[in-house]
């Protein structure tokens, strides 16, 4: 049972990880827009799905507390301030959909609103995996740092390169969703966004080689680990080409492969890990009788269908988006 | 009073779940009368109905939008600032609010984009499906919502195993009595709420002689259907006075402002509750009214607080002017309702002028009376969090400090105040412009696409009045 909520709560982050992350993505790059007609065509690219988007991340929430309520209220608690920033700049940039078509004269701050909070999300949602990674103190399953016990350099380096990462996926779904200016706009600047990831990449991995991470012991006890990185390096290669080829379609596949791949080297890193190296999947699991209510109603039945949503909500809004598009 | 980070998690706690109910009150609402609006237009065709659906849209998505920003944070909170209760109770209340976002929020937030901005990609009976689908969705999060409260308000169906609450019964603790009270009487005041800014949005347009097809369709069936729901309401709410009475004596005692056991109980109509000299001043009683009312009898003895030790006490002063304040609201809001259905019943309506102003001021009403509900239920919950079985005090973040709390504190009340004012301003402004939009379709080319190839063919060109 535990094992099942494992995999929604995974499958659950990663879904929230590239829709949200496009999203946010957009955010930022709405920050280096410039005219107003390109950054309508970039907030008609997400205006109707990005709810769906944001929900994947009450999910993640919700499961973590129905499964998990240990894991829950340990990582909810010491993330205290970083989680405020990010609710903030969620909202900031939630409510900018709707407010900025309201006003003409104010639209300056729905739009800083709207780029300032993806930035703000997107940089803490990063920052909170590299503190994960980096690990936090507890002690039997209590928390027992203080509030900025998760600020590190490290961190910081991964909120930036969660930003970039976030970037480069909402700039392919541009040159997916786009034509004409807003596209051209969006491919100019994916290679330097994905030199930029990859320049984020190796720096980790440097990090970790000279901080002697507990993750790196690891992976040179399990070579076949190198798999997922494997993969990630044929997506950004395939990337490269299509980029090259002006293939709409493809570069969002592929740094959608890239994404899954650094997801499961995180996840496998830490396996069984829930918050690293202090609490276990099976130390945090919730009694077995809310595990199996779960598993038997919303595991089995409502969780496809809400997969299932989400297609019929990227299908009825899938193509090109047309200079002619409503505005609302 | 010192600002512990405990007192300034409850503030925060209740200023955050306040502002956000607003929100949803209205949305749950307004997304059942969008469905009937645009299943009218279906089924007559006429044009007006379409109009007011597009006009509500406008002022359903900015709503929508308030609400889900401010429900993030609330999913959020009870980790960051309440882990002792997220990590004893995790097992019944994170299931049941999983239920909430698998079941309610995917659907409602999957749906709304294809109500907000897919009529021209979808076939009409799927849009109604849509509209429908973020409905139902609005409805099952309250139902959630109810059931996770019920269970904080009377616990049943669990076993306590290290200081951990273990599910033993699911069954009883979703069809617990208490639920299926508290639930209505939750739906139906959010349908209120959204009978009532219709109607009173309706009575607007007539007081200013604009839009009198669309403001005369809002009128009515505002006032129709709260003419229905507003006995319906006292009814649940007196079924809601039930159980605290059963449930909750303490709570009942601090909302009747009954210090002593009475015998029979006389009711205190008004007066000023204090805790120090135990006693209510300047009240105004009625003889046996409170046996009547706590177990309609004539000579039933009736529980005083001074029954319940100093720290098991609730403060006295908010359940007793809240549950007030909700009583006189309903009372006003049926007497509106009634009034009004008669008069546009009889056509005589829109010549009593006094009667649309009132009806037009009414709209705060609603939000009143759930406020004040919530304030009644929660405050007077006090001091325990799981009712009888977890104080408060010990449900708070251990290691969460004062400071750290009023930095979160004073950041929500900043930026709620900050959206709030805004989104306030904006729904006046599309109010106020009334269901000004001829409706003009795109024609079919404008639309890039077509998904599951059923969309609307036939572009359509409509006016008002048609």
């Amino acid at each position: 049972m535990a094992l099942y909520w494992v995999f929604v709560l995974a499958v659950a982050m990663l879904l929230y990880v590239l829709l949200d992350g496009f999203d946010l993505g957009i955010g930022i790059l709405f920050g280096l827009a410039g005219e107003e007609p390109r950054r309508r065509a970039m907030l008609h690219a997400v205006s109707p799905i990005w709810d769906g988007n944001e929900t994947w991340l009450v999910v993640v929430g919700v499961v973590l507390w129905g499964a998990f309520p240990v894991v829950y209220a340990t990582l909810l608690s010491a993330f205290y301030l970083p989680l405020l920033v990010m609710l903030a700049g969620l909202i900031l940039r939630g409510v900018a959909f709707e407010f900025r078509y309201k006003t003409r004269r104010l639209r300056w701050i729905w739009d800083a609103g709207f780029a300032g909070g993806s930035l703000l999300a997107a940089f803490i949602q990063g920052m909170t995996v590299g503190a994960l990674v980096q690990g936090l103190p507890v002690v039997n399953g209590r928390y027992v740092g203080g509030e900025f016990s998760w600020f590190s350099s490290f961190a910081v380096l991964c909120g930036a390169g969660l930003c970039l990462g976030y970037t480069l996926l909402g700039a392919c779904w541009l040159v997916q969703k786009c034509e004409g200016e807003t596209r051209d706009f969006a491919y100019r600047l994916i290679p330097r966004l994905s030199v930029g990831s990859m320049v984020f990449l190796i720096a980790v991995f440097i990090f970790a080689l000279c901080t002697d991470l507990p993750v790196m012991g690891r992976w040179l006890d399990r070579p076949w680990l190198f798999v997922f990185p494997t993969i990630g390096v044929m997506a950004a290669i395939a990337l490269a080409a299509s980029v090259r080829r002006r293939n709409d379609g493809t570069p969002f596949t592929m740094v959608a492969v890239i994404f899954v791949a650094a997801f499961g080297t995180l996840a496998i890193s830490f396996w069984p890990y829930m918050i690293p190296f202090a609490i276990t999947i099976d130390q945090a699991a919730a009694a077995h009788s809310s595990l199996a209510f779960m598993f038997w109603g919303e595991g089995l039945f409502i969780f496809p269908l809400m997969l299932l949503y989400t297609v019929v909500n990227l299908r009825v809004f899938r193509g090109k988006i047309t200079a002619n598009s409503p505005d609302y | 009073m010192a600002l512990t980070a405990l007192l300034l998690s409850r503030l925060q706690f209740a200023f955050t779940i306040s502002f956000h109910i607003i929100f949803p009150s209205f949305s749950i609402g307004a997304a059942a009368w969008l469905t009937v609006l645009e299943a009218l237009y279906l089924a007559t065709g006429r044009p007006a109905y379409r109009l007011v659906f597009e006009f509500w849209l406008k002022i359903f998505g900015l709503v929508f939008g308030l609400g889900v920003v401010s429900g993030i944070v609330m999913a959020f909170q009870f980790g960051t600032n309440w882990s002792e209760l997220s990590r004893t109770t995790g097992s019944i209340q994170g299931v049941l609010l999983s239920y909430e976002t698998f079941t309610a929020f995917a659907l409602e937030a999957s749906f709304f984009g294809i109500l907000v901005f897919g009529r021209p990609r979808v076939v009409p009976w799927f849009y109604l499906f849509s509209t429908a689908m973020v409905a139902l969705g609005t409805s099952l999060s309250s139902f959630w919502i109810m059931v996770n409260n019920s269970w904080m308000q009377v616990p049943v169906g669990y076993v306590v195993k290290g200081g951990i609450f273990i599910p033993s019964d699911w069954a009883a603790i979703i069809f617990s009595p208490v639920v299926w009270v508290r639930f209505p009487h939750m739906l139906i005041a959010s349908y209120l709420t959204g009978a009532f800014c219709v109607a009173a949005t309706g009575a607007w347009y007539l007081l200013r002689r604009e839009f009198a097809v669309e403001g005369r369709i809002m009128l009515r069936m505002g006032l129709y259907l709260a003419a229905i729901l507003v006995p319906a309401q006292l009814f649940f709410g007196h079924l809601t006075g039930d159980y605290v009475h059963h449930d909750q004596p303490a709570k009942f005692a601090a909302i009747e402002g009954r210090w002593h056991d009475e015998r029979p109980a006389s009711e205190v109509v008004i007066g000023i509750p204090d805790s120090v000299s135990e006693t209510n001043h300047y009240a105004i009683r009625i003889p046996v009214l409170g046996s009547l009312i706590g177990s309609l009898s004539f000579h039933s003895k009736e529980v005083g607080l001074t029954d319940f030790p100093p720290q098991d006490r609730p403060p006295v002063i908010i359940p007793f002017f809240a549950f007030r304040i909700m009583v006189g609201c309903g009372l006003v809001m049926l007497m509106l309702a009634w009034a009004g259905s008669y008069l546009s019943f009889k056509e005589r309506l829109e010549r009593n002028r006094l009667l649309l102003r009132l009806i037009f001021l009414s709209f705060p009403l609603p939000f009143i009376a759930i406020l004040t509900g919530w304030f009644t239920a929660e405050v007077g919950r006090q001091p325990w969090t799981v009712y009888g079985l977890l104080r408060t005090a010990d449900a708070v973040t251990p290691f969460l400090t004062a400071r750290t709390a009023l930095v979160s504190l004073v950041v929500f009340c900043a930026v709620y105040s900050f959206i709030f004012a805004f989104g306030i301003y904006y729904i006046y402004q599309l109010l106020r412009a009334g269901p000004i939009d001829r409706l003009v379709l795109p024609p079919a080319a404008a639309v890039p696409n077509r998904p599951m190839s059923v969309i609307d063919t036939k572009p359509r060109h409509l006016a008002a009045g048609e």
